[in-house]
């Protein structure tokens, strides 16, 4: 359990809701293939604030017209990592834009272990910051799942 | 209605002999006044609008600007024939009465691209803003838009990050960033400071802000303000697994301590520093290739940008301050709220934004934007929306503004009843609510409020904002409006 005011982690667009439900993934995936976004499903036990690359299930469904195929790709994603933190991104290709659109968890683990601050003193009161994350304690073989 | 034309006496003198003789000629027979010009893909073109003194003929006011600010003085000199002095004459060559308000009249003035030193903001002003504004024959004159020439816009770099790559640096995207400036502006200790920006990022927002006044004062040395706003930041993003930030201003006395406090704030890993608008274009353009240079988003607090945006008819459009910024390559600025304390008409700020974030931005009269712009690939600049607005305000916010916007609630955070924390997630909550139902397809503009109840009923601190600002609004008549007219010969 975390310490802020939502008890986990806050990435995402809906981290301050409620869990959104199937039928309120849905609405927000075809809210982003009307926009023209492709659609990808990530995970990841390492939910580092600048741990960039989470686990890709696959590739960005650029050609796909339909939720339920994302949705099919989520169900797939949660049966085989149910205590990963999993996230859909929508990527817009327009010009001028060519990044992540839209981003949010749709699976976290039971407990969430958080991070560490770790301050590293220096000269004239100087400190040196690191965000730890206490899921990268054990070996990445022995993590996840658990 | 156009201005009258010209006269027999008041034509454009084309012997040379003549003018060039010692003495004083009109500015419109001198070559300030062409209304035949066509203005050149390369040109910049000014929109001003002028309030000649009475008995002052408005072509002639035109002409007078076009020559004040390029190459004329108030009489003949023979050392203009050792130029090619024609190409160096800026042009008026429209003049059109302002619709609704007698005396005053737009001219619309066209300057060749040799006039400007490339990528200079302090150049490129200096012409356009110098002496211009104090020239008797006018009693008023404004810079209500310009239209910079893609050759001249590709001598800048622009934004040092940019909105996209912002966004992907903080990890955030889909719904607009929250933000609060710390309050009170002015007294708190640097201790005391720290404790604001830790409450403030832990509860949910992603930025918290230094306000413009807030440099290096007795009650608060700026080192001691970011060492303890630092330890807030960082704190705060390992209680939330998000990347947070504050924008440390670096504002000081002189260029050497400008970057002094910069080269701090980096040492202590913070993603972004601010600026104060009055530190000055020269500033700006330095610290915008530090920025550059150092990976670091650069705020801009538009401080005293009132004293010349806000009255109609003299000084410079915000619009003409948010194209130069962009240019001069600012990350962040502060572009209006058109719901808070602030002055901004709705259509007016929306204009402001366009500028800010358009790839291509189209002339929109009913915004106040009077020309195309095409700005080529160059990074877009994040609006910040600040003063006096609240989480009860957020369906207009998001439907006025979209996701590409920060979202300032400074007293909305600090003065909430339950503590900063809490208002902090009554604004995220109000936030993220708002941003699931309008890609639901929800009516936000006018579901809103209701959006926030039915929110509010699992969220005690936004049911507590609700109570306590929800009937709050700023509802005084805007002075910066558009004066526009849809005729043929201003949508040409």
């Amino acid at each position: 359990m975390m310490t802020n005011p939502t008890g986990r982690v806050t990435q995402g667009q809906f981290s301050f809701l409620p869990d959104l439900t199937d039928a309120e993934i849905v609405l927000q995936v075809e809210y982003g293939l009307s926009k023209g976004y492709a659609w990808s499903v990530e995970y990841t036990d390492d939910a580092h604030p600048r741990n960039t690359y989470w686990e890709m299930y696959g590739m960005p469904m650029f050609d796909l017209k339909d939720a339920a195929g994302v949705m099919t790709e989520l169900a797939a994603c949660r049966a085989t990592f149910p205590e990963h933190y999993i996230r859909l991104m929508a990527f817009d290709s327009t010009r001028g834009i060519e990044s992540v659109a839209m981003s949010f968890i749709v699976n976290r683990p039971s407990k969430e272990p958080g991070f560490g601050l770790v301050r590293m003193e220096g000269r004239n009161r100087e400190i040196r910051y690191t965000v730890h994350s206490y899921a990268t304690d054990r070996p990445e073989n022995e993590r996840g799942g658990q | 209605m156009a201005a009258s034309t010209d006269t027999a006496n008041q034509g454009l003198i084309t012997d040379k002999k003549k003018r060039y003789s010692a003495g004083v000629l009109k500015y419109r027979q001198m070559g300030y006044w062409d209304a035949d010009y066509v203005p050149k893909d390369t040109d910049t073109i000014c929109l001003f609008r002028i309030t000649p003194q009475d008995g002052v003929d408005p072509i002639e006011a035109a002409a007078a600007v076009a020559g004040e600010s390029s190459t004329a003085t108030w009489t003949v000199v023979w050392t203009d024939r050792l130029t090619a002095c024609d190409s160096y004459r800026a042009k008026a060559f429209k003049v059109e009465a302002v619709p609704n308000n007698p005396g005053q009249y737009f001219a619309w003035v066209a300057y060749d691209i040799v006039l400007f030193e490339e990528g200079s903001i302090s150049n490129m002003t200096a012409s356009l803003i110098g002496n211009v504004f104090s020239f008797k024959p006018l009693k008023a004159a404004r810079l209500e838009d310009i239209r910079i020439p893609v050759a001249y816009v590709k001598t800048f770099k622009g934004p040092p990050t940019g909105l996209i790559v912002e966004r992907e640096r903080l990890d955030k995207f889909g719904r607009p960033l929250l933000g609060a400036t710390t309050k009170p502006k002015l007294g708190l200790s640097a201790r005391n400071y720290g404790r604001v920006i830790y409450e403030g990022l832990k509860g949910g927002l992603d930025f918290m802000k230094d306000d413009e006044n807030i440099n290096s004062q007795p009650f608060m040395h700026w080192r001691d303000r970011f060492l303890y706003v630092m330890d807030g930041v960082n704190k705060a993003a390992a209680a939330t697994g998000e990347v947070k930030g504050s924008y440390l201003n670096v504002t000081g006395a002189t260029m050497e301590d400008v970057y002094e406090r910069a080269e701090f704030a980096k040492e202590l890993g913070s993603v972004v520093i601010m600026l104060d608008l009055v530190l000055g274009w020269a500033a700006i353009q330095s610290m915008s290739n530090w920025c550059r240079k150092n990976d670091m988003i650069l705020h801009m607090h538009r401080a005293g940008h009132g004293t010349y945006t806000r009255q109609k008819n003299h000084g410079v459009s915000f619009r003409v301050m948010t194209k130069w910024l962009r240019l001069a390559g600012v990350d962040h600025l502060h572009a209006g709220t058109a719901v808070g304390k602030l002055e901004g008409d709705p259509m007016t700020v929306q204009g402001y934004y366009n500028c800010c974030r358009d790839s291509y931005t189209r002339q929109d009269l009913s915004r106040g934007l009077f020309f195309d712009q095409d700005w080529v690939d160059m990074r877009k600049v994040m609006p910040v929306a600040s003063g006096g607005i609240h989480a009860g305000q957020m369906h207009q916010l998001l439907d006025l503004f979209g996701d590409d916007v920060v979202l300032q609630f400074g007293g909305g955070t600090i003065g909430h009843p339950a503590g900063i924390q809490a208002g902090a997630v009554a604004n995220r909550v109000a936030l993220e609510c708002m941003v699931k139902a309008r890609n639901e397809g929800k009516d936000i503009k006018n579901e809103g409020p209701q959006i926030l109840r039915d929110a509010a009923r699992t969220c005690t601190p936004l049911k507590q904002a609700l109570d306590t600002w929800g009937d709050i609004s700023f509802n005084y008549a805007s002075t910066d409006t558009s004066d526009y007219a849809v005729t043929p010969a201003m949508s040409n």
